[in-house]
């Protein structure tokens, strides 16, 4: 899970990664050559990113003829979205409050 | 290939309070009391009651938590549901929250149990276009805090 965090932050670290990512995941498939259009780099570079996104689980890709498709895979934000962790603190700090609520109140 | 079980994990928050069952439970059943320490609530300690615990709205998080009491025996066990709601509610946290509480020689043993947070539930990530958006816009921030 440590390593898969690690993965995701280095990833997403990138601002064009994270651009390419979030295209893809609010616009739906695109072929590389549409997301270079957009990118503002080049096409082995955008390439190149998205190398990196699917090694990451982020993205995967579909061959169609000479054309690559590329689509988001939001599920491999899982690990950044740690409901339990956040539960985990909030409970902590709630049972802190009970704890000093009880001591205000009348037996 | 068959569909595996949803796996769900539970979160188990304890502790040992110098304070009485019957006190602890009033702390835990009463709305203002409530308040005071988790949450605005319209709660009653009644089972089948439906009712909302409301904190401050955020910006990935309408504030709002739909909760339906399961179990009230007095002074030992409460529960009741802890779920997402409006919108966020189809593709949201769907939980049980537990409340044991043990007597014990100086006091009172207080366990919360939060159950029903899905890991393997696909639904729960392949949500509508606006679940996406929504977790893909909290990349930035994400980002931010990275350095």
């Amino acid at each position: 899970m440590q390593a898969t965090s690690d993965t995701l932050f280095k990833t997403l670290a990138d601002p064009t990664r994270r651009a390419i990512f979030q295209r893809l995941a609010c616009d739906g498939e695109q072929t590389v050559r549409v997301l270079t259009d957009q990118a503002g780099v080049s096409q082995p570079a955008v390439s190149k990113h998205l190398g990196i996104l699917k090694l990451a689980g982020l993205v995967r890709d579909r061959r169609e003829g000479r054309q690559t498709h590329y689509s988001a895979l939001p599920q491999g934000l899982a690990p950044l979205i740690d409901w339990m962790s956040l539960y985990g603190a909030m409970w902590q700090d709630r049972f802190d409050r009970l704890e000093t609520l009880l001591n205000r109140m009348d037996q | 290939m068959t569909q595996p079980a949803t796996a769900t994990r539970s979160l188990v928050v304890e502790r040992e309070m110098p304070h009485p069952p019957e006190k602890i439970w009033r702390a835990l059943t009463q709305g203002p009391l409530i308040e005071e320490w988790l949450m605005k609530n319209d709660l009653q300690p009644v089972a089948g009651h439906r009712f909302n615990f409301r904190a401050t709205p955020m910006a990935q998080w309408n504030g709002v938590t739909d909760c339906e009491v399961l179990i009230v025996e007095p002074n030992q066990r409460l529960s009741y549901t802890w779920n997402a709601s409006g919108e966020e509610a189809a593709n949201g946290l769907k939980s049980v929250v537990t409340w044991t509480l043990t007597p014990t020689k100086d006091g009172t043993h207080v366990r919360m149990e939060q159950s029903g947070f899905r890991v393997e539930d696909e639904t729960f990530y392949q949500g509508a276009s606006y679940g996406w958006q929504r977790m893909v816009g909290g990349l930035e921030r994400v980002a931010a805090g990275l350095n």
